[in-house]
């Protein structure tokens, strides 16, 4: 595995990074319950065994069936426990500073949406209410997001439109433009994305990122194969780690060149993303007659 | 070193807790008092006794009105000092002396606590109850840039400080509150929580991945308003997050 020290850009679509790879985790544990390749799991899984890491905060379970709430898992085991993706709200950042405090972390590594990857940055930068935090991210992994739902618009499209008991479902996705809800007896319902669209949370049709840019390392589906992730390594950090983790045999990997759909849909769908939400924080600006919505890219006013 | 710039503290009607921040970055206060500033005002650390000709002052508290002196003195610092720092919540928006009401031994009638911003113009806001070490020190690194940096290091500590300028220019009162109307209302929110992290009296939990502000908890502090991606984001400065922490790290070794 070559590490360059050199930045691409395919376009700035994509954010800046290192390397990028379609990549799945050698571990079959893992990889029983991933959404896709097992990155987050095994990347933070090896990041807690080295000590690279003292503790993950991921999007954990809760007492409702695909509701995740932040927990900070500080072994492999509990990690386990967090395997997959919810497709709703996880307030991640919102632990960041309990993390040093009572669970006494130093090396902090969380999990989050592009979104959440633009607070923990600013977070560092610009550190108001989080004391002592800012050398304390050890590793940020962003995951690929196009938009994020309340709890409820899951409930309400797993219950009403796929019919659904929550607490039968298996497995959701959204992939090849499609809602997808397997349940636990092996019934696959799909929903078109035409459906999902109105119960997106709002405050993501402002967002100006899909592969998490400002992450250390990011990672979805789109790109890879089934049952693959495509992963960005994009700073010095994430480089030093996921060098460490390759050689340590975490994962498996393929040049992205060399893998369908590859970087282009990967691209496309970045580029879709960030001009439908360009042209929303546009239309912002003349929401009113004579008055604008806020644009918290020009001005906290 | 020849080219320091001259900098101090103003305390005003504050517990002392922002001066205390300042001191927090421990051996890296030391250096930047050897490399970058000569602190020429401080009540608890220089033997001073006028407001002096600052390129900086930090001005920590709110101003009690009651208070001839003080009313006085943060006039005198608008006067003498090229950059006016609020530093903490009291002197950005009053934060917890908001809650004054007087009758307090020995001075009962003082009872009305305005924050700096209201009776001078103030030119940059750290916000937070406290403010933390971090955030001084970054903001420190910035104005040193702006007032004694290469031309491309000044571009960059106004790009850094524009938006701390901009909420400056916002509003001197803050509340929990604020993530209601000016993030959820105007449908920003998207349900990070770093206004919960950023809270230092616990009153901000996400109930189904939006803050809930305990609106009797909230101090007032503006931490939450301030700490939110969707306050302010500025991608030309966010994005460059690797270099600039590098920086800002580098400058105190």
């Amino acid at each position: 595995m070559e590490h360059s020290s050199e930045v691409k850009t395919m376009g700035t679509e994509l954010g800046k990074y290192k390397t990028c790879v379609s990549a799945r985790s050698t571990n079959k544990e893992i990889l029983k319950k991933s959404q896709d390749g097992g990155i987050v799991t095994q990347l933070f899984a090896y990041a807690l065994e080295e000590g690279i890491i003292d503790g993950a905060i991921v999007a954990g379970q809760s007492d409702e069936p695909y509701r995740p709430r932040p927990f900070i898992a500080t072994t492999v085991e509990e990690l386990m426990t967090s395997r997959g993706t919810r497709y709703n709200i996880s307030p991640n950042v919102s632990w960041i500073k309990e993390a040093t405090r009572s669970f006494g972390l130093d090396k902090i590594g969380i999990v989050g949406t592009p979104c959440q990857m633009q607070a923990v940055r600013k977070g560092q930068l610009y550190p108001v209410g989080l004391r002592d935090v800012p050398d304390k991210i050890a590793l940020a992994v962003g995951i690929f997001c196009m938009e994020n739902f309340p709890y409820q618009s899951i409930k309400q499209l797993v219950e009403d439109h796929a019919g659904v008991k929550m607490e039968s479902v298996k497995k959701m996705d959204i992939g090849k433009g499609k809602f997808w809800v397997y349940t636990e007896r092996g019934a696959v319902v799909q929903l078109p994305l035409k459906v999902t669209h109105k119960y997106e949370q709002p405050g993501c049709h402002v967002c100006l990122d899909y592969v998490a840019n400002l992450s250390d390392v990011s990672t979805g589906s789109v790109g890879s194969p089934d049952g693959w992730s495509t992963v960005f390594v994009r700073t010095k950090k994430g480089d030093d780690i996921w060098g460490k983790a390759i050689a340590a045999g975490c994962f498996e990997t393929k040049p992205i060149e060399q893998v369908k759909p590859g970087l282009e849909l990967v691209s496309k769908l970045a580029n879709e993303k960030i001009t439908k939400n360009q042209k929303t924080v546009e239309e912002r600006a003349t929401f009113g007659v004579n008055k604008a919505l806020r644009n918290p890219y020009i001005s906290p006013k | 070193m020849a080219d320091k710039i001259k900098a101090g503290h103003v305390h005003m009607s504050g517990c002392t807790g922002c001066e205390v921040a300042i001191a927090d970055n421990y051996g890296g206060l030391l250096t930047l008092l050897d490399k970058y500033v000569d602190w020429v005002y401080d009540l608890t650390l220089a033997d001073v006794r006028h407001i002096p000709k600052m390129d900086v002052a930090l001005v920590e508290g709110s101003v009690c009105i009651q208070d001839k002196l003080s009313v006085q003195e943060i006039k005198e610092t608008r006067e003498k000092s090229a950059v006016v720092v609020a530093l903490g919540g009291c002197a950005c928006y009053g934060n917890i002396t908001r809650f004054g009401r007087g009758g307090q031994p020995n001075q009962p009638q003082h009872e009305s606590y305005l924050p700096i911003g209201d009776l001078i113009k103030v030119d940059v806001y750290i916000p937070g109850c406290a403010p933390t070490p971090q955030m001084i020190r970054n903001v420190c690194v910035a104005a040193y840039l702006l007032l004694k940096g290469t031309k491309e290091q000044q571009e960059l500590a106004k790009k850094f400080l524009t938006p701390l300028m901009q909420l400056a220019d916002r509003s001197t009162s803050a509340c929990g509150c604020d993530l209601m109307y000016d993030v959820i209302n105007q449908g920003l929110c998207m349900g990070c929580g770093s206004c919960a992290a950023a809270c230092p009296v616990r009153a901000i939990t996400h109930e189904y991945g939006k803050p809930n502000v305990n609106r009797e908890m909230c101090i007032k502090c503006g931490a939450c308003y301030a700490q939110c991606p969707r306050s302010f984001f500025n991608f030309d400065v966010i994005t460059e997050f690797e270099a600039i922490l590098e920086l800002f790290d580098g400058a105190l070794k």
